[in-house]
Order: structure tokens, then sequence, then C-alpha cells
């Protein structure tokens, strides 16, 4: 019993100092084409962190790094503190990859059966099922199922286990909207049960949405690290559509403007933010009219980040 | 005192048992297969049909000194056994390779050995059920007489026979991609199948295509199932386990560099 409690106490010391996956300065190359570069992250016990980047940014290469699908050219890269490929590992990890085809002759329920028998402590399958609301479809033939259902059985698949880390490669891609807040909620529900998630995605909504922690990357490069807000605050700057008779350069000029563009007979300017930027409009032209304010979206948002990135460099 | 030492000591995680993942997977796999029709009906339904028309309608004819009713059953049971084997190792192996879901499964915790165990399984399950199959209609449409000891030393021959063609499934799965699988297997399956000697007897068959034969492992299968029956070419046995023993390391071998390449390729 002593050494019971001894040991216990000691797993959860170390869950707090010590990551629950590291990458230290982790090189990978697919011939000559770079997918990361001197990659260092960790991730902490009991969050999510979520990977955010364009497609080919490298997100998928990290994750195929972490399940050991993959090995890096150099640089150390830990699961538990151990390999990522071993076995002992694998038990204690689930994935949701991208997949091209599912077998659709299988039914959710056999699916789910097969995978839960490949771990050592599996959930019952009906509470895998009902987690991922599959209870009504547990007898439907995956080929029959629509897309955002048969995510949801991939996302089965991956918590089934009863993983302690869970890796979602872009777990909502290609799903409509009713789907893709499903699924989330799913997820949200993974990280009340204290499970450690690594989510990637090329939504900054989706990112914000579910992420304790958002690292952003970009040509296999971590370019920003923080909280949702602290990212937004970094790349979701402002955009204002307006019809207004002042130059390009009087409005370039502009306290707070990071780019000015015409557009169709308007001008478009990106701003951190807003406020300022309209009350210097509004006070060197009164005439402006059709003022639009939106939230940059992510092509704007990475656009700012990469920019940064390249100043830095 | 042995009591509370077992009380004591700390429960060990329960491992699963690979025996039990392996029975699994092969459990799933026959259902997939059974449930895909393109598999399961072209596997069972052709060289079923085979037999039916050129055995049980076509009638009464002889070939040497045996009825077409019997010469048929290690015939079309060689290409029965053949076709399960093939398609059902390489048609899976290279979609699932191509389309990401070994992926999937590499991910888990499923041992490798399983994946492919299943397989080969699933493929002697249904060479049993064609060779089956064929026996009985022989027995109750065709009049064939087979001693029960002749009947499952038949089936016991042909059933391990699938083991070979199940080693070139593999090979052909990992060089195949999942769009051309299918016409690769049709590409070794068909013509093998008529060199062989298993549409047209060997002795009908002309010279050059009878030294071709002898290179190919459905003819030496075929041998040893037609010996049972007293069909045979005749000469050793042996010959023809030591060729289809070799065929089947060459064809792992094939299959393990496309697993090294794939490796590389991913890794």
């Amino acid at each position: 019993m002593v050494a019971a409690e001894t040991r216990t106490s000691r797993t959860l010391g170390a869950a707090n100092e010590e990551p629950v996956a590291r990458f230290a300065s982790v090189n990978k190359n697919y011939g000559n084409v770079r997918a990361l570069a001197d990659f260092n992250f960790e991730v902490r016990a009991g969050e999510l962190v979520a990977l955010l980047g364009p497609n080919g940014a490298g997100k998928t290469t990290a994750i195929r790094l972490l399940l050991g699908l993959a090995k890096p050219n150099s640089g150390r890269l830990s699961v538990f503190g151990g390999d990522p490929a071993s076995g002992e590992t694998h038990v204690r990890v689930g994935a949701m990859m991208q997949v091209g085809r599912v077998p659709e002759t299988l039914k959710v329920r056999e699916h789910v059966d097969l995978f839960s028998s490949y771990y050592p402590n599996p959930l019952p399958i009906s509470e895998t099922l009902a987690i991922a609301g599959l209870q009504e479809l547990k007898d439907r033939k995956f080929g029959a199922l629509s897309d955002g259902q048969k995510q949801r059985v991939l996302f089965a698949l991956a918590i089934c286990g009863n993983p302690d880390l869970l890796f979602l490669d872009e777990p909502t891609v290609g799903l409509d909207v009713e789907a893709r807040h499903l699924l989330w909620n799913e997820i949200r529900s993974l990280l009340r049960r204290g499970k450690t998630v690594v989510l990637t995605t090329h939504y900054l909504e989706e990112a914000d949405a579910l992420a304790d922690r958002i690292a952003v990357i970009n040509k296999g490069r971590i370019i920003a690290q923080g909280s949702p807000a602290d990212i937004k605050s970094r790349t979701a700057g402002k955009k204002i559509r307006c019809l207004t008779e002042l130059p390009l350069d009087v409005i370039r000029r502009m306290e707070g403007v990071m780019d000015v563009q015409a557009d169709r007979g308007a001008v478009v300017i990106q701003a951190a933010k807003a406020e300022g930027v309209l009350r210097q409009l509004l006070q060197l032209d009164p005439e402006v009219s059709e003022i639009e304010v939106s939230s940059a979206g992510l092509d704007e948002a990475f656009l700012a980040l990469t920019r940064e990135d390249g100043a830095r460099a | 005192m042995a009591t509370t030492a077992t009380a004591v000591a700390p429960v060990p995680l329960r491992r699963p048992n690979l025996i039990a993942i392996c029975l699994k997977e092969a459990k799933y796999e026959f259902l997939k297969c059974l449930r895909f029709p393109m598999y399961s009906v072209s596997t069972l339904v052709f060289p079923l049909m085979f037999y039916v028309l050129f055995g049980l309608v076509m009638g009464n004819q002889t070939i040497g000194n045996i009825r077409t009713t019997v010469y048929l059953i290690p015939a079309y049971g060689t290409f029965g056994v053949m076709g399960a084997s093939l398609f059902g190792t390489a048609a899976g192996l290279a979609s699932e390779r191509g389309l990401g879901w070994l992926q999937v499964k590499r991910a888990s915790p499923m041992p490798l050995v399983a994946y492919f165990l299943a397989k080969v399984v699933m493929s002697l399950i249904f060479s049993t059920i064609d060779v089956s199959a064929l026996m009985l209609l022989g027995i109750t449409f065709g009049g064939v007489h087979l001693p029960a000891l002749t009947a499952a030393k038949l089936l016991g021959i042909l059933v391990a026979g699938s083991i070979p063609f199940c080693a070139m499934g593999l090979g052909i799965g990992y060089l195949a991609t999942p769009n051309s699988a299918p016409a690769v297997i049709n590409l070794f399956y068909l013509p093998m199948s008529f060199c062989a000697g298993l549409w047209m007897p060997y002795q009908f068959l002309p010279h050059f295509v009878q030294r071709i034969a002898l290179l190919l492992p459905p003819y030496h299968l075929s041998q040893l199932a037609f010996n049972v029956v007293g069909a045979g070419q005749g000469g050793p046995m042996a010959i023809h386990w030591q060729t289809l023993a070799g065929f089947t390391l060459i064809c792992l071998g094939v299959a393990w560099v496309g697993h090294q390449r794939d490796q590389k390729a991913n890794g």
C-alpha cells in the first residue's frame, strides 16, 4: 500500500514538471523538402494545444513523429518520457488521422470493438459510442455514414482505448458547421476527463474555440505561441472597407494602419484595432461612407505573422 | 500467508492477448470481405459456376480415364484457392496502404503481425469454403464418390496451397497502387490459371505452354491435388512442395522489400 502511494504521488509530481511530449531541436526532411526545421515544442499534461497553420506547414508531420510513424532526421523527441514508436507509448495514445478510405463494409460497433481490443484498459464499447454520439448508428455500415458521422467514428477509434494523450489531425476538415460543433463538444468533453489533446487545424476559429494554447506553424517552424487571446491580438486584426476620397498614402501614414489597398473603387485597410483608425478617418474625411468592419481572416492573420517572422529573421 | 501476498501485490496491467487480437482481426477481416460482393461473389461464384457449366452440365465425359466431374474438383479448387488468396490479400493491402487506413492502424497499438495474419486466415477460410462447396456439388449432383479420407486430403492440400498465393498477394499488395491492384492481380491470376492447366487439362496444352506451366506455382499445387484423385502427371510429389515453399519465400522477400520501401518513403 505504502509503496503504491509513493508511486502515485511521484507520478503526479512528474506530471506537473515533465511535459507529456517534447520536441527538442527536431529536424525532419522529406527528400529536399524541409517539413520541420529546428522544431522545439512541449505538450503539458491536461492541456489542449492546437498546432495552427496552413496546409503543408508541417502540422501532420509533427503528429506523425509523435506517433512514431516517422523518424526525425535529427533532434530528440519523446512521448511520456519514452520512444514514441514503442508499444508502451502506443497503448497510452489515441490518434485521429486523415484517411482516404476506411473499410466500408464493417459496422460502426465492429470498428470500435476491434480497435478497443488493441488496448489494455479500453472504455466499454457502449461508453465509447456514447461519447462519440454514435449509439444510434452502431449497426450502420461505415460506408453508409455521412461525412460528419464518419469523422465521429474515427474520433471513437481514437478514444476507445481510454488513452491519456490524444492526437487529432484536422478533425473537422470538410465538415459542415453543425457537424463541426458536435465534434467540438466531444473534444471538450475529453478535457473534462483530464486528457491531454494535441489538435492540428488550419481554422483559427477552431483553435480559438478549443485550445488552451496555440502554436502557429509556418514552413516547419513555430512562428508564434501563446493563449488564443495572445495569438488573436497578434494576428486577427480588423479589416475596414469604406468609400473615401483620401489618397492611399495618407491612410497608410495613419496610426495603427498595417496595410491599405484599393479594391473596386473602395479602400480596404488592415489595422490592429479598428477604433483608432476609424476616428482618424472620420476626422480627415467627414464624407467617408459605406464603412464595413470585419475581423481579418486567417489568410490575413498568417500574412501578418509570416511578415513578422520574415522581419525578425 | 499466500492469500495476503496476492492481495497486496500490485495489480498487473491487463495486457491484451496477442492471439485474441489476431482472432478478432481475422473475424472482422472475414466479415469485411464477405460483405464485399466484388470479393465474395467473384471468388466463390466463379469456380463453382465453371464447375457447374463444364463439369455438371457437360457431364459424363472423361479426361484420360478420370471423369470430368472428378477431374475438375482439383482444377477449379486450385483456381478458387488462388483467387481467394490473391484478392484476399493484395487488393486490401494495396488500398489500405495507399489510402491511409494502414497508417491509422499503425498509429494504434495493433501488433502488425495481426494485420497480416488476419488476411491470411481470411483467405484460408474462403479457400476452405470454395473447395468444400466444389466437393459438395460434385458429390451431390455429379455422382462423384470421394471417400472421407480422400476428401480430407484434397481439402487439406488445397487450403494449405493458399499460403503461397497469400505470400504472392502480399508482394503484389506492396508493389501495386489502390487503383492498379485489381488489374495487376488479374494479370497474374488469369494467364497463370490457363497456362497451369486449370481451365484446360495439362496434356491438351500446346508444348511451349506445358514448359511454362512447370514454372508456375498453380501447376505445382494442382499436381498435388490431382495426385489425390489419381489424375496427376505422376512423378515424385516432393518437387511440387519444394517449388511452392521456394515460391512462398521469394514472395515474402518481395513483400518485405516493399514494406521497407514504404517505411522509408513515409518514415
